[in-house]
């Protein structure tokens, strides 16, 4: 049909000015449902399967060595839309074995109240020591307990592969006498 | 214990029958709103309230678990709740009318019950005795008298709130109720002219349209809702609008008018319009089948009498008067329970009428449809019967 014309009106047939039949016909649509199995998922019992790449509660991960990977750029708590990240920055010990790092997180503190799940974090991240992960439900009965510190964070976030280690390539690249990787 | 009943004071004998029907109507009008959200769950496609148990029945193995997901016991929660929230009442109302309202629209709703005969049974010379609380002569008069005054109620609530939308759903009620009103009663006239037939004694009485449904022959037995199916349809469409439910369900409208006439109202007295809601639907589906589906006679051309004599063949035990009358009132119940669900279907499938056009269809379409259809029985009961 060509655009603007008119769609023609037709008057209403007696059938359809008495409602009946449409009436009845949502009364055949509604009964289909009534009878077909339910779609609803029960939600504490059934959780939902949840798709690769989800973002849930952001958490702190270390490097499959078991090492933190988290350096306190601060850049997440820089790039953090609602202002959720705290992170107070400390040195690492010159006579640890990852003194070469300088810097870990002395504190790290992502307020749950604020968070709005956007993953701006985990995608500024130039350690990929911040991941939103799978765990979509946090409850706590005060303020204070929807922040997660530290601990928390990497209790929640536990291990990842990491394909990179660019912290031993560049420990290696020292000790071969060439520090500028 | 018949016997004793009898000989205690005619007052306190009317205690118990108002006990016995507060003590039925109340947990029906409860289930109802159990009812009520468990079909428009399963039309949405959810399962509906189904997590309340208490402990202790929680432990019966495969019962407790079936009445958990049946949504029994959030029956109890909902009414529970009424009885325990606070109960303001707000500083612009009038109080005396703002409180006497609820108790109005309760009164007509459990009045209206006593006058429905709701079973029947075989007494000793083999004739079908309906039962009722209050078996009157001018049955259905009465019932259609004492159930406009339920409108009383939704005016009082909405004028005694002393704000706007109150105020336009007691209008609303008040106006819809009048046009409807005179449809539901003109819809009935041809049942009551073909029952009252010249030469037998005139009666309004409701047991005697199920009696005459149960005569024998092929005429007989035909329930009315074959044999006056116009009238079936107005008398149901009538029955939505009085009960205020959906598609008619004006005086509410929450789109439009917030909660309507119950805007203000919250707590026990929200419930008291709640029930007397559910009453009125459950006193007018009684009537419908009263009326159209035969009453406490099981299937058309089967009347209960047969049905009697078939238990009776079977066991003599099931021959036994209370055999047959819970019989008769499982039966009718069921009826009635598969047309408070058809309410319920309907509500949830369709959306509300305009009220113009509410008002058109009740005066301009099923009046005269009405009287229409009262002249064509005159007529064809007069051919008839001549």
């Amino acid at each position: 049909m060509a655009a603007g014309t008119p769609v023609p009106r037709e008057p209403l047939t007696f059938a359809e000015r008495t409602y009946l039949p449409q009436i009845l016909g949502g009364l055949k649509t509604t009964w289909r449902h009534l009878v077909t199995p339910k779609t609803t998922l029960e939600y504490p019992e059934q959780r939902p399967a949840l798709p690769p790449g989800y973002r849930g509660v952001p958490t702190l991960v270390r490097d499959p060595h078991g090492r933190e990977k988290c350096v306190s750029c601060q850049l997440c708590e820089f790039v953090c839309p609602p202002k959720a990240i705290r992170i107070t920055p400390g040195a690492i010990p010159a006579d640890a074995p990852t003194a070469h790092v300088e810097k870990a997180p002395q504190e790290f503190e992502i307020d749950m109240l604020r968070c709005i799940y956007c993953g701006m974090c985990q995608e500024v991240c130039p350690e990929e020591a911040i991941w939103l992960q799978n765990r979509y439900s946090t409850t706590g009965y005060t303020r204070e307990e929807m922040v997660n510190n530290k601990a928390r964070l990497y209790e929640l976030g536990g291990t990842l592969p990491d394909e990179h280690l660019k912290w031993d390539r560049k420990k290696a690249a020292e000790t071969a006498g060439n520090d500028r990787h | 214990m018949i016997d004793f009943y009898l000989q205690l004071p005619p007052l306190v004998q009317g205690l118990l029958k108002g006990l016995a029907v507060i003590c039925v109507i109340f947990p029906i009008g409860g289930v109802c709103s159990m009812a009520e959200r468990k079909v428009s769950a399963w039309i949405q496609g959810r399962p509906g309230p189904n997590r309340a148990i208490p402990p202790w029945f929680a432990w019966v193995p495969f019962l407790g678990k079936f009445l958990q997901r049946l949504g029994l016991f959030h029956v109890m929660a909902d009414g529970g709740k009424m009885l325990f929230k606070e109960d303001p009442i707000p500083g612009h109302v009038n109080k005396f009318y703002f409180v006497l309202a609820p108790v109005l629209a309760m009164m007509p709703a459990l009045t209206t019950v006593t006058t429905v005969p709701f079973g029947a049974y075989l007494d000793a010379r083999g004739q079908v005795t309906p039962l009722g609380l209050a078996n009157v002569d001018i049955g259905l008069l009465a019932v259609f008298a004492v159930a406009s005054l339920g409108v009383y109620s939704l005016i009082l609530a909405g004028w005694a709130s002393n704000s706007k939308y109150p105020f336009l759903g007691g209008v609303r009620a008040s106006a819809q109720l009048i046009s409807y009103e005179l449809s539901l009663t003109l819809s009935v006239l041809p049942v009551f002219l073909w029952v009252n037939a010249p030469g037998t004694a005139g009666t309004m009485s409701l047991a005697r349209v199920v009696e005459f449904q149960s005569q024998p022959g092929f005429l007989g037995g035909m329930w009315f809702i074959f044999l006056m199916p116009v009238a079936a349809l107005v008398f149901m469409i009538s029955l939505f609008a009085e009960t205020n439910r959906h598609p008619f369900d004006m005086a509410e409208g929450e789109a439009d008018l917030v909660g309507g006439f119950h805007t203000e109202y919250g707590a026990f007295k929200w419930g008291l319009f709640f029930v007397a809601e559910y009453a009125h639907m459950l006193v007018g589906s009684a009537v419908f089948t009263l009326l159209f589906l035969g009453g406490w006679n099981p299937l058309p051309w089967v009347p209960l009498a047969t049905v009697a004599g078939w238990l009776a063949a079977l066991h003599p035990l099931l021959g036994h008067p209370i055999a047959i009358g819970l019989v008769s009132i499982a039966i009718f119940l069921a009826k009635v329970l598969a047309l408070i669900f058809f309410f319920m279907w309907v509500r949830w499938t369709i959306p509300r009428f305009r009220y113009d056009q509410v008002m058109e269809m009740g005066w301009k379409k099923l009046l005269p449809l009405a009287i229409a259809n009262l002249v064509f029985y005159m007529v064809a009961i007069a051919i008839l019967q001549r």
